[in-house]
């Protein structure tokens, strides 16, 4: 009852998304990536891009699909140095989740849904690390925590987007 | 304006398994080639050219109020403290111009010296100051950026050190950027020297930021804590007789082969700003190929056959 009248909200308030603000969104989320984390602080880093990926092809999965992602994750390998493709490979993966399971995620409320995004981030993150080991023989399990802080994260920032798509089609909301 | 759209999913290109499938296969193609063969550096070059200065934009946001509020700080600063500190520091230089003149001396003298012994290996080395820009934000490894890069003649290669001892290693060089991997990075290796009784062994690092190990050393190597370990310069990449790192811990358990001996690196590896890149080393003679070794004892049968 309640899944439906979500879906149907979404509806009614959503403007459709412009091409700017989904570039601008995933533009922004880099930059954020690209801030000098350092430490523990970056092992609790949430992957913004990922998270920012993730809502755009839940919501919008005709526009943003998996060669956006494939794109962005080369972006993000040539400014971490990290090996050609690695990131393409998880995000390509991660993208494809959230267009395969769109409708299940959407179906439940924004309170539940990081629940549902949980396991996707999980798979998206053990696919850089086992590339990672594969190729170098390492792995350091801290890694893992950035798949908690990110579905944490997940509720607030699909919150913000939702807010930001809303306002401009109905002024009068607060 | 969802429904409509989603009716037509399938006629819009291929489905998200074939799209999956054929990035997944790009993604693992670009990864071997970027593994195992050099050929896609300049493609990254050209991809950075516009990633770098964001980041750096990035960068600078963070730290930028700080450095604004030194600024407005100095300003605040008096007249009269200003000009105070400026004799002081004006009766320093003079100091230091003095201590410089003798360092000349010295130096030419010592340069002498060494002509006399021929011990050309322990020429100065040209030194580069560079900037720290930015940290990796990768994980799995320990690196920093610096802001000299080809332009400025930075090979890939060089070594990195601050005033104490060695930093680095200069891995991957950009227009504008060299990428250096520290000594605490897992498994990179440099070779050593104790200081105090010149044993010779290679110490590697640990992956984390504040050790090193140095592996396959027996137990009953002649090791103590405090030893210093410097640098041997025999492989030829990094020169000779720069400190390295201090033992602070060994462990001799008969139970396994090899003592575990743990070192602190001595150069502030994670604290610096300022490092120096060391440029121009000597080039050793190349390594005799290996054929040369296994024609003596070719040699040695004939004179036996002979004999």
């Amino acid at each position: 009852m309640r899944a439906g009248d979500h879906y149907s909200k979404d509806q009614e308030f959503l403007l459709p998304a412009n091409p700017a603000f989904i570039g601008m969104s995933l533009f922004v989320a880099l930059m954020l990536n690209w801030l000098p984390w350092e430490g523990l602080w970056l092992a609790l880093r949430p992957d913004f891009a990922a998270l920012v990926l993730l809502y755009w092809c839940t919501h919008k999965p005709h526009r943003i699909g998996i060669g956006m992602a494939w794109a962005i994750g080369i972006f993000a390998d040539v400014a971490d140095s990290s090996l050609f493709g690695q990131h393409a490979l998880s995000y390509s993966v991660l993208a494809f989740g959230g267009i395969l399971l769109h409708r299940r995620i959407q179906m439940f409320d924004v309170r539940e849904q990081p629940l549902q995004v949980f396991p996707l981030l999980l798979i998206s993150y053990a696919v850089f690390a086992a590339v990672h080991w594969l190729i170098r023989g390492t792995i350091s399990w801290e890694f893992f925590l950035g798949t908690l802080t990110s579905a944490l994260l997940w509720m607030p920032l699909s919150m913000l987007l939702q807010t930001m798509r809303r306002t401009r089609n109905d002024p009068n909301e607060l | 304006m969802d429904n409509t759209q989603s009716f037509r999913f399938f006629n819009r290109g291929p489905t998200p398994v074939a799209r999956l499938i054929f990035f997944a296969l790009l993604s693992l193609l670009l990864l071997f080639i970027d593994a195992r063969y050099k050929h896609l550096e300049s493609i990254r070059n050209i991809l950075a050219l516009p990633i770098q200065p964001l980041q750096r934009l990035a960068t600078t946001l963070t730290t930028g109020p700080g450095i604004l509020w030194d600024q407005f700080s100095i300003y605040v600063d008096s007249q009269g403290s200003l000009a105070s500190e400026n004799a002081q520091i004006r009766q320093q230089h003079a100091v230091y111009a003095a201590q410089l003149l003798q360092l000349q001396v010295l130096q030419a003298e010592n340069e002498q010296l060494r002509k006399y012994f021929d011990l050309s290996q322990h020429a100065d080395f040209p030194v580069q100051m560079a900037e720290i820009v930015y940290l990796e934000r990768d994980i799995f490894k320990r690196k920093v950026y610096l802001d000299k890069g080809s332009q400025k003649n930075v090979l890939a290669g060089q070594v990195v050190m601050d005033e104490v001892g060695v930093v680095g290693q200069v891995t991957r060089v950009y227009p504008w950027l060299s990428e250096v991997t520290l000594i605490t990075d897992k498994d990179h290796a440099v070779p050593i020297q104790v200081l105090r009784t010149g044993l010779r062994a290679v110490v590697f690092g640990s992956g984390n930021i504040s050790n090193l190990t140095l592996r396959y050393m027996p137990i009953s190597a002649d090791i103590q804590i405090d030893d210093v370990l410097v640098t041997s310069g025999i492989d030829g990449t990094y020169p000779p007789g720069l400190p390295v790192a201090r033992v602070i811990k060994i462990e001799r358990d008969p139970a396994y082969p090899f003592a575990q001996i743990l070192c602190a690196p001595l150069a502030g590896v994670d604290q610096q700003r300022q490092l120096m890149i060391i440029s121009g080393l000597h080039k050793l003679p190349e390594l005799p190929p290996a054929e040369a070794k296994e024609k003596e004892p070719k040699v040695n049968k004939t004179k036996r056959s002979r004999q």
